[in-house]
């Protein structure tokens, strides 16, 4: 007798991914869509897309999906989730619209304790312009726009805006995680039901960092790259709990 | 018929905003509009499914209202020229998203941070769109009181009804003057034609995408093909201008919104100097009222364009005549209110050098 073991999630549609060979998105896509099943939400979600590399996600989740201009995907949930309250909405960002274009947006709608689910996906570059320098790009690391590395008097040091945001009032859950193992990858999962189940307690904002390898702006193999993120990603972002005020 | 009340001009704005259903308000304090966001604050407040937020930027304002509409609901925005120039991108996703809106530009005088005076200085980006790329956007001016609770009720019906944003121009002046006003009724939100396309969940249905990137070149055409054709169609269903005095008129006065009632004030005194003159006050700025204007031309030979700018809304006029007639000009830029005296002198010395008044 055969056993159905492995499937595309319900919340998944039958298109083949647009992303680079080793890209996390397409993992945590998964894991987004496996989330939202286990949840019984996929009839009451909405997820809200900025530019990026996966503004294109409308064309893979299986649930009604709103594009937000670069860096306001925050502000445009908050307006979906202030005349829908009773609806689940999540926003699924990069690195450089949340931590550099859009930093107002995410920081005020954590202050005010918005009710959404923020999955803030971490690769440190720009991915879908080319591999410049990001706001989360690590110190000495080598992009299009730091063809020398990063230089922390000419460039700034990268920043830390799970941290950051922890100190808002109205940030409920905050964590860090990756998607470079298979037992990052689980956690990673763990941390995303947990992201939800606070929205659905209606507790407050929720954030999951997911840093995710970018094997062609990194210009590595997709093995170096998953080697890259435990040996230097995790040294200035170490995964951990950043916030949780359920416990 | 409702009672007649005394109302200042923004908090006209934001009465008749709630009574045509608007149930979102995002906004962020800038001067001379301050006024309607704290109207809005306490009105959402007290309103059953009212939304009100001060937003901690325009930017993220205008982003705020496009979640509102995408969720369904009529939806708003304010605030004053350096504002609007902020909100310009979250206009051009409106557009391209097809999501109604209404935003309220109460135009002070620029550019850069200019002042707080009165102004007309924003024709240009209000009617041209603004934003980048290829759309339009519906542009009410109102002139006084009234209007402003009218065209207000009417800019959600357009919203709705075209899928598009919808701007009211006012202006500092309209803002904080107070008007004897009836208030139109309020609209019962369950009568509201249904919206097919909002994002709710896709609860009994297939899932919905509203989205605005489409990198095909050929599906991004059809986009703005699309966009054009109801934009086209606006433009035939909704242009609005009116006259005031222009049956023997010899010089018409072409203004709009504050401008067009100085220049009823200084085309009264000029008919006590016995000059044959009018006015041709466009209620909506884009769509631009072309045909009533070229049609004026048959009679008229020379209009005077009058705006509280340095001549923008000049351009239309003679696009619209299509040299048809003289069109001239008189403005004031800068927050300089004209007054009806002034305007008179401007008109007559205009019509003597024009040699309107000999009889023919």
């Amino acid at each position: 007798m055969e056993k159905l073991v492995f499937t595309r999630p319900r919340y998944m549609k039958k298109a083949p991914f647009h992303y680079c060979p080793g890209c996390g998105h397409s993992i945590i896509h998964r894991l987004v869509a496996e989330v939202i099943d286990e949840l019984g939400i996929g009839d009451k979600t909405i997820g809200v897309p900025p530019a990026g590399c996966a503004v294109l996600a409308y064309d893979y989740f299986d649930v009604d999906m709103g594009e937000a201009p670069h860096g306001r995907a925050a502000a445009v949930a908050t307006g979906i989730k202030r005349i829908l309250p009773d609806k689940i909405v999540f926003t699924y960002q990069g690195d450089g619209d949340i931590a550099a274009i859009g930093t107002a947006e995410t920081i005020h709608s954590a202050n005010r304790g918005e009710n959404i689910t923020v999955i803030f996906v971490n690769n440190s570059c720009y991915g879908m312009t080319g591999g410049q320098m990001a706001p989360t790009t690590l110190l000495g690391q080598k992009s299009t726009t730091t063809p020398g590395g990063r230089n922390k008097d000419r460039d700034g040091a990268p920043i830390d805006l799970s941290q950051m945001l922890a100190l808002t009032q109205g940030a409920a859950y905050i964590e860090r995680t990756a998607v470079n193992s298979i037992k990052n990858i689980i956690k990673t999962k763990k941390a995303l039901t947990k992201a939800f189940k606070v929205q659905m307690a209606g507790i407050g904002f929720s954030l999951i960092e997911i840093l995710s390898p970018c094997p062609t702006n990194w210009k590595m193999s997709t093995v170096d790259a998953c080697r890259r993120i435990d040996e230097e990603v995790t040294q200035t972002f170490p995964l951990k709990v950043i916030k949780d005020e359920t416990a | 018929m409702n009672k007649k009340l005394l109302m200042r001009g923004s908090q006209v704005i934001g009465e008749a905003a709630i009574r045509a259903g608007c149930r979102f308000y995002a906004g962020y304090p800038i001067t001379p509009q301050n006024e309607l966001p704290e109207f809005m604050s306490g009105a959402m407040a007290s309103l059953e499914g009212g939304t009100f937020i001060q937003a901690e930027s325009e930017i993220a304002a205008i982003n705020m209202v496009i979640g509102a509409s995408m969720a369904g609901a009529r939806a708003m925005t304010s605030s004053s020229s350096p504002g609007i120039s902020l909100k310009q991108e979250g206009i051009s996703f409106l557009a391209a998203l097809e999501l109604p809106a209404v935003i309220v530009n109460v135009m002070r005088g620029g550019p850069g941070l200019g002042n707080i005076a009165p102004s007309q200085g924003d024709y240009f980006q209000a009617t041209r769109g603004g934003g980048h790329g290829d759309y339009r956007t519906i542009v009410l001016a109102p002139a006084h009181g009234q209007e402003l609770a009218d065209l207000t009720e009417k800019a959600f019906e357009y919203a709705d009804r075209y899928r598009t944003p919808v701007m009211i121009l006012a202006d500092g002046m309209m803002g904080q003057m107070m008007e004897p006003v009836i208030l139109p009724d309020p609209v019962n939100l369950d009568t509201l034609p249904p919206k097919p396309w909002v994002l709710d969940g896709a609860q009994g249905r297939p899932s919905r995408i509203i989205r605005s990137l489409i990198l095909d070149t050929v599906g991004m055409e059809e986009h703005n093909w699309k966009l054009e054709r109801k934009y086209k169609m606006i433009s035939d269903e909704i242009p609005r201008a009116e006259t005031y005095m222009t049956e023997d008129a010899r010089l018409v006065v072409i203004a709009y919104g504050t401008a067009a009632r100085i220049a009823r004030g200084g085309i009264k005194r000029a008919r006590e100097m016995g000059l044959k003159v009018g006015l041709l006050r466009p209620v909506t700025l884009w769509p631009f009222p072309e045909r009533a204007i070229r049609e004026m031309s048959r009679l008229v030979k020379d209009f005077m364009v009058f705006e509280m700018n340095t001549g923008q809304m000049i351009d239309d006029v003679k696009l619209s005549l299509e040299g048809r007639s003289n069109v001239h000009f008189y403005g004031r830029p800068g927050g300089v209110v004209s007054t009806p005296d002034e305007l008179a002198k401007a008109i007559s010395s205009l019509y003597y050098r024009q040699n309107l008044k000999k009889e023919g």
